[in-house]
This record gives structure tokens, sequence and C-alpha cells, in this order.
């Protein structure tokens, strides 16, 4: 990348050095408002929930600082149950994600023609309503008396009389379709860079369609697969409006937890030490993916 | 040479494709739907008939109005902040090179990489620790935090799709870089800013995680309807959430069009240069 600028005509030495510093100065002052925000109010923030979680105390008289380690066996063996949960059900969701969103992808980077934005369009248009509300149509939607449970009990899907809502399969169906496009819009990106050349190139050696999509197609498309399941999958890990809306305490995430720890019950310790205990575990992953795939190629496959 | 089994195959995934798009559009059908239901008693889960009502007055439910205008001025003061922010925030990260350019973006993406629980519960346990006031101004400081880094996506994808040689055009011709940036940088990127206002805009208005750990009093409108599913959603809600996504599509369009517009703009402007 070229800076620019820097062809600009040198006169006198010291002009020029006053230049440069001047230069220099510009971007700081640029990037000081925004990053300032995000340190004050994103990473302290962060940090500070260790703090938080050491401290011990009553939301009645307060809470002191006693550096209470116990605090992480302590709420981890109480609510451990809720974080292999969040994995299990961020995970399924991811896959479904995966599935609903790889053809759906394919068709529009290569078969949707000038029609492609237009598509793109319709993928993220529903997420501009409300979450809640959307959230609360499934509910409408997934209903004992609902048409999707009819349609899944004459398939023999669900036992007569038989729900979905309430269930593990709403809560997990719920996340899936919260988190579609972050899976699907990656996927599209890797698809649509892909030379098609290539493929057709396997198949005029005589590989089949289904090993030329094995051997070029999906390598290809790593980089997306690898983006679009680690937005998916995240995000999902901390969710609990689908548990809140769709499912019953027995269904409660990690979030659920948090959320109501810190809002209701005020035992800011614990709610503080699960928060930082999901945080950590977010980092561990990423950290692993940028080791696998470089972070460059992850955030622009994550972001085109 | 297309074989049977390829053209069966496309047909397959075309099936699959438009499905999927079906069941994206599910719950919006019945939000749709239900916001035309003549529904009797507080919950509005069954279909009992058609009714104009609620469109006529959209407002009827206490508090639904206040929430709304919260949402919307809150969004509008955060989406202007973090646009503001994020546009010197990209100018920076992609034009200039300087010592902690990779950590800075590692702290502008990290945010969107954080599940909203974790920053919600953050910022509690931040403003808590501070004895700072939860509610309005709250807000607008998380609404802040967690846009600015789409914000920056979406205005350096605009940067680093545009022409240098412009702005080194500029610059030849004597103009200094904040001239350059005045002149040629901003109104290039316009479209890109509209974007990013527009997304920005959205996730504020639509926030209910963080929202819910920062609010304190205040009452937004996705934490109206939440605390409103127990006693059963009224289908004024549904009416809101249906006129949001048609000025939602409506802007959409305007912007496609402008920047088409743009588009064809910067084509003819390179056809003469190039001539």
């Amino acid at each position: 990348m070229s800076q620019a600028g820097a062809t600009a005509p040198a006169p006198a030495l010291g002009r020029r050095s006053a230049l440069r510093r001047r230069r220099a100065l510009l971007p700081a002052l640029f990037v000081a408002p925004g990053l300032t925000w995000l340190l004050v109010f994103y990473a302290i923030p962060v940090l500070t929930q260790l703090w938080v979680s050491l401290q011990t105390g009553n939301p009645r008289d307060g809470f002191t600082q006693t550096w209470n380690w116990d605090v992480y066996p302590d709420a981890l063996s109480e609510y451990h149950e809720q974080l292999f949960r969040s994995v299990g059900y961020a995970a399924t969701a991811t896959l479904l994600c995966f599935i609903i969103a790889f053809p759906l992808a394919y068709f529009i980077a290569v078969k949707a023609g000038r029609f492609k934005n237009l598509f793109l369009l319709l993928i993220i248009l529903p997420f501009f309503t409300s979450l809640i509300v959307r959230t609360v149509a499934w509910q409408t939607l997934l209903s004992d008396d609902g048409w999707v449970v009819g349609v899944f009990q004459s398939l023999g899907l669900v036992d007569e009389g038989g729900r979905l809502l309430a269930t593990r399969t709403a809560v997990i169906a719920g996340i899936t379709y919260n988190f579609l496009p972050f899976m699907a819009l990656p996927l599209y990106a890797s698809l649509e860079r892909l030379d098609r050349r290539l493929v057709e190139a396997a198949t005029d050696l005589y590989a089949s369609r289904w090993t030329a999509f094995r051997k070029i197609t999906l390598p290809l498309a790593a980089p997306g697969i690898f983006a679009g399941t680690l937005l998916t999958f995240i995000p999902a890990i901390g969710d609990y409006i689908n548990a809140q809306l769709l499912g019953t305490t027995r269904q409660f995430m990690i979030g659920n937890v948090i959320q109501s720890q810190y809002i209701v019950v005020r035992d800011y310790p614990v709610a503080a030490a699960l928060s930082f205990v999901v945080m950590v575990c977010v980092l561990i992953i990423l950290a692993l993916a940028v080791r696998l795939i470089g972070s460059r190629q992850l955030s622009e496959a994550a972001v085109a | 040479m297309r074989t049977r089994a390829d053209k069966l195959r496309d047909l397959g995934v075309r099936a699959w494709a438009i499905l999927a798009l079906i069941y994206l559009f599910l719950p919006i059908f019945v939000i749709a739907q239900f916001s035309f239901n003549d529904n009797r008693g507080r919950f509005n889960f069954t279909w009992q008939g058609f009714t104009l009502d609620h469109w006529k007055d959209p407002w009827g439910v206490p508090g639904l109005q206040d929430a709304f205008v919260t949402s919307l001025t809150i969004a509008a003061i955060s989406t202007l902040i973090a646009v503001t922010l994020g546009v010197f925030l990209a100018l920076a990260l992609v034009r200039y090179r300087w010592p902690g350019r990779g950590v800075a973006s590692g702290l502008v993406f990290l945010p969107l990489a954080t599940p909203e629980v974790v920053l919600g519960a953050a910022l509690l346990g931040w403003y808590l620790t501070l004895n700072f006031a939860r509610g309005y101004a709250a807000i607008v400081i998380a609404h802040v935090m967690f846009t600015l880094g789409y914000v920056v996506v979406t205005i350096r994808a605009r940067l680093e799709g545009m022409d240098l040689h412009i702005e080194e055009a500029a610059m030849d011709l004597g103009a200094n870089q904040l001239t350059t940036i005045r002149k040629i940088t901003l109104p290039l990127i316009a479209p890109g800013i509209a974007a990013a206002s527009l997304l920005a805009f959205a996730i504020s208005v639509d926030d209910f995680v963080v929202t819910n750990f920062t609010a304190g009093q205040t009452t937004t409108f996705p934490l109206f309807v939440f605390g409103a599913t127990r006693q059963g959603v009224p289908p004024q809600v549904n009416v809101l959430a249906t006129g949001l996504l048609v000025v939602v599509i409506a802007l959409m369009f305007v912007n496609l069009a402008v920047q088409r517009r743009a588009a064809r703009r910067d084509q003819r402007a390179m056809a003469q240069a190039g001539a």
C-alpha cells in the first residue's frame, strides 16, 4: 500500500522533518478518540471482570475486594452444566447453519447471476426486524397448536401430542436461525472469490464432480468456512434469548445464568467470574484460529 | 456437457436455496400477519380474524411510544458518534502505516468477536465499579462501543476498493492531507459512510442484550417487547416491527441506487481521465 502523499516535493530539510512529524501526528489524531473509547469501554471493562469476580459481599451492604479465588471452582461446579450445554447447543447450531447456508451461499455465488445482490439483501433483510420480536414469532410458529408442530407430527418427527416449544430442539433451531447470516455471508464471500476454472480443470482431468468438490471447492472455501464457524459459534455460546423465550430452565445456557446473576440475583462476583470464563474461552478459540489460519486471512474472510 | 445428474444437482441446490430463504422469512411473515390479527385477550398467538385497528392506533399501548422514541434517539446519537469515530479510525488503519496499527485493528475487531452477554456483563461490572449511573448515557456509550467495529469494517472495505491515484493527484496538485481527505476521500467514501450509518443504526435500535445490562430504569423498544412477553406481546409491536422493516427496505433501495449512481460517476470520471 503506498502511503498517500509520499511523493510530495520536499523543500528545506528543517521544514521537511517538521512536515514528517505532522504527518505522523495525523493518524495519531485520527485514531485517538476511537481507540480511547474502545480502551475505556471495552478492554478495561473486560479486564475489570476479573477484579469484580474476586470480591465478596452482598448487594445490600456492598462488595469488597477479598481476592476470593474460590469463586472460580465454586461457580464452575455449580454451573458447569449450563456451560457445557452452551457449547453443545452452539456447536450443533453452527453445524446446522453450515448445512443450511452452504448450498445457499453456493447458489448465490455461482448460479444467481445478476440477482446476486438481491439474494444477499434477502439474507440480511429479516435481521432488520427486532430480534425479540422475531423470537416471539418463532414462539407463535412452534406453539403447540401451530402448523409447524402439525407438519412435524405427520412426518413422524414429533410424537403425537409431543411439542416443539420449550424443548431443546426449539432452542437450537432458534439459535440456528439467529446466526445463519453470520455463516452464509463469509461462505458466500469465499465461494464467490473461488476461481471456477479450477473446478472445470479438475473435471476435464476426469475428476468426478464429487471429487472436484471435495478436493477443490471445499479446500478453497476453507477460510470462509472457518470465519463463518467462528462468527456463528462464538456469539452463540453467549446467547440466552432463545433459551429464555423458546426453552425452559432445563435448556438454560451460560448466558441465562450470567444475566440472572448480574441483574436479578445481583451476585456480581459469580456473574463476573462466569463471564470472565466465557471471555477467556473465546480468546483461546480466537488465538487457535489465528494460529491455524493467520489473522490476515481470517479477518479478510470474516469481513469481506 | 451437462448430464442429467448435473441438472438434478442444480435443481437440488436451487430448491435448497429457496427453502432456506423461506425459512429466513417465515417469522417475518408471522410478524406481519399478526399485526393484522383481531386478537381477543392479551395474547397474540392464534389467528382470530383480520383487522386494521392496530395499524390505525400503533401507539395504543401505554409505554410503547416512549420506548420506541427512546430507541430511535439512542440509535441516532450513538450512530452519529460511532460513525464519526469510525471514519477516522478506518482512514488511519487503511491509509497510514504507524506503530501499533496491528494492535489497534485487533482492538477494533475484538468486540465483534465477543459474545454480547460478555460485553454487557463487562460494562455493567465497570459501571458498578465506577458508580456510573446506568441509563441513557450508559446505553449510548455501550452502543457506540459495539457498533464501532461494524462501522470501521464497512468503511474500510470502501476505502480499500478506492483508487489511490485520485488522492495522489490531489496531493501532487498541492492539496495538503486534510484538504485531500475533505475534498476527495470523504465524498468518495460517502456511500460507505451511509451504509455504515444504516448498519450501526439498525444494530443499535435492535440491541437487547447489552442494553438490558446497562439500561437501569430506561426502557428501549426491545426491552419493552421482552418485558411484554410474559403478559402477551401487543399486536402494536408487530405493527412497529413491520413498519420499521418497510422503512429499512426503502432506505436500502435508496442506498443501492445512490451507490449505483456513484459507481457510474466514478466510471465516467475514470473514462474522462483516461481520454
